[in-house]
């Protein structure tokens, strides 16, 4: 037997019929997620067609994208605001009433962004093929999953098949040694990849993030990471199980029980990349160099460290036209440019140890006058967690608005936005332009960078907030 | 769908590099439960000002766009989300083909299911058609060639059965189904 990697692991374990010249693979897909936005056109089709959802069992529905955070929209008192989002809602009630479906529906406890309830559940495990019509769908691939984003053509045929056809992709091994320095985090990480590789760097590849940098993370941590594969143009991004991984799921309502467990890590235990085995490609990071990072331009690849300068190119047009639409000039330092919002929450970190650090930065502080600053669990769960832990207060008592789960600001399609010209620090996933609203400029940073830049009213460096 | 073979059609040249899914329709239109009638958000904040009212200035408000069904952009065009509204919103619009350096795995995948040929090409053909904006192209799937007015012609890519089904006019579902005692032998030989 040759070594293989991760990924080719996954993968061939997957194939009804490998690929040949003339046809891509038959890849059996073990968790489809469905949420509100990419689902309808597929069910549409379904119901055209006469056809069948083929393991309902094997899908997971939620709502977020276009569902409000306030909670009287959301628990129905008062109707939802954006009225095309509320048709969403209801046609998603009916798909999957009429098609037998699980739906975490907007007013069940277990509801949240897509990609976040997805672990949190334990729906999400190790060696599973996982797909969801939605880019970040690459968070999963924390736990040694092959998991990626379709079109919802692709939704429907995973409703109607349980399978796609895919053409293989190479790998893409990010190699990241040393040890992050207190104060930068996952975020920062995943930043100063995109920032070293490109937006399209990782573009036909499936990312394996691996060495010593990366197993010091938490699950938490490496969903992050695994979140932004697609900012770099990758569609999934994988790291190998390990313990953290096991000691995560343990438990959780659809992780396996008793001999069944131990049988299942005994399986996931042999999924890590064989010594030897081959990837496409090598990029090595050394994690111990990196600062706390911030974007300044109008793609996830234009980032620098915290205390760096929004850089000066000369006779570039892509980057003169991102600087003109984010108002800023070639040379001028980041930190102490003035901000009026600030986004916690998104799929890429709106968990509890996201709300923890930017909670700890706040902690008896307030936001500055003539900021706003939106807290949006990641989902109901997480919600109740940090409630139960008084960060809500931390956040209201500072003068942040506490809502309801949910994609919010990160997408901006709930009536969540920032408005035009106006600075967001976020520690959501996307700073293309109008992606918080039209208009708006959005920087995105970690957790801590984004509670600093509250507190100060302006870019700031969260290493001088942040708790011993 | 309709069968393609060739597409014949004049240019227009979007220079713009990164073109992301949000820019080519931005998120607040994908409310939507159907995916028709999306051309008219196809660009909107590019076409549209803070009021609504028309840019006259970009390209695709302008009356020689009328008729073009091939778009060419700047490197790495359709990045970002998964959302199928572009490909849905562009075909709507009117374009039949786009043509980059590099186009991104998940817009290229949701295209070549609708009917939109996502087209790379190498440096040199990519820069001549940036330079000639409403230049008469020719794409022909047959021969995965696209040939320029100049009598230049270009080799493009594409996935072999992904271009049957294009040439044929039938979509992969079809495929799919036909595969079920494939799927069942594998459901069942699944020990977990």
């Amino acid at each position: 037997m040759s070594a293989k990697t991760l990924f080719e692991k996954v993968w061939e374990q997957h194939q009804v019929v490998p690929e040949s010249a003339d046809t891509p693979a038959v890849l059996y897909i073990d968790l489809h997620l469905v949420h509100e936005v990419t689902s309808p056109q597929a069910f549409s089709v379904l119901r055209a067609q006469n056809l069948k959802v083929r393991r309902p069992d094997r899908v997971l529905a939620t709502m977020d994208h276009s569902t409000p955070t306030d909670p009287d929209e959301v628990f129905g008192r008062v109707p939802i605001k954006v009225e095309s989002a509320a048709r969403q809602v209801k046609e998603l009630e009916k798909n999957c009433r009429e098609f037998g479906i699980e739906l975490h529906g907007l007013d069940r406890d277990t509801r949240g962004i897509v990609h976040v309830i997805g672990p949190e559940l334990g729906a999400t495990q190790p060696g599973k093929t996982i797909v969801c019509g939605d880019s970040h769908t690459a968070t999963h691939g924390a736990f040694g999953a092959l998991a990626f984003g379709i079109g919802t053509t692709e939704v429907g045929h995973v409703l109607a098949t349980q399978c796609l056809l895919q053409r293989r992709p190479k790998t893409l091994a990010i190699e990241v040694t040393g040890k992050l320095r207190p104060g930068v985090t996952a975020k920062d990480l995943i930043l100063a990849i995109i920032g070293e590789i490109g937006v399209s760097g990782g573009t036909g590849y499936v990312i394996e993030y691996r060495g010593s940098a990366i197993e010091a993370l938490s699950m938490e941590e490496r969903m992050t990471v695994c979140n932004m594969s697609i900012e770099a143009g990758a569609r999934a991004g994988m790291i190998a199980p390990d313990e953290t991984t096991f000691a995560y799921l343990k438990g959780r309502r659809f992780a396996p029980q008793g001999k069944a467990w131990d049988e299942a890590v005994a399986r996931w235990r042999e999924l890590k990349t064989d010594p030897g085995a081959q990837f496409d490609r090598v990029v090595s990071i050394d994690a111990s160099k990196l600062e706390p990072m911030i974007s300044y331009g109008t793609h996830p690849g234009m980032v620098v460290p915290i205390s760096g300068k929004v850089p000066e190119v000369a006779n570039d047009p892509v980057h003169a036209k991102a600087l003109n639409y984010m108002g800023l000039n070639g040379g001028e330092p980041m930190v102490g440019k003035p901000i009026q919002v600030v986004f916690i929450g998104s799929c890429t970190n709106g968990r509890l140890s996201d709300l923890e650090l930017a909670a700890g930065v706040l902690k008896g502080r307030k936001v500055a006058s003539g900021v706003r600053m939106l807290v949006v669990p990641g989902s109901q769960q997480v919600k109740r967690e940090a409630e139960r832990l008084g960060l809500d207060k931390i956040f209201t008592e500072a003068g942040a608005q506490w809502r309801e789960s949910g994609c919010s600001m990160c997408i901006g399609m709930n009536g969540d936005t920032a408005a035009r010209g106006e600075y967001a620090v976020s520690t959501s996933n996307r700073n293309f332009e109008g992606r918080q609203g039209a208009g708006a400029r959005t920087l995105l940073a970690s957790p801590a960078t984004a509670a600093a830049a509250a507190i100060a009213g302006k870019i700031a460096d969260p290493r001088a907030y942040l708790p011993n | 769908m309709q069968p393609i073979r060739t597409i014949e059609s004049r240019t227009v040249v979007i220079p713009v590099t990164n073109i992301d899914t949000d820019q080519i329709i931005p998120a607040r239109f994908l409310t939507t439960t159907t995916r028709e009638g999306l051309g008219k958000q196809a660009f909107a904040d590019w076409r549209y000002d803070a009021n609504g009212a028309v840019k006259s200035d970009f390209i695709l408000n302008k009356p020689e766009v009328a008729g073009c069904g091939v778009l060419v952009a700047g490197r790495n065009f359709g990045c970002g989300s998964s959302r199928e509204h572009a490909p849905w919103a562009l075909l709507d619009f009117g374009f039949r083909a786009v043509i980059s350096t590099e186009i991104a795995d998940i817009f290229r995948s949701n295209s070549l299911k609708n009917g939109l040929l996502p087209i790379v090409v190498d440096d040199q053909t990519h820069q001549w058609l940036m330079n000639h904006p409403g230049a008469n192209v020719k794409i022909d799937l047959e021969t995965t060639t696209l040939a320029l007015p100049t009598g230049a012609t270009a080799k493009f890519p594409i996935e072999g059965f992904a271009r049957v089904c294009l040439m044929n006019g039938v979509d992969e579902l079809g495929f799919l189904l036909q595969q079920a005692p494939a799927i069942e032998r594998y459901e069942a030989a699944r020990t977990y």
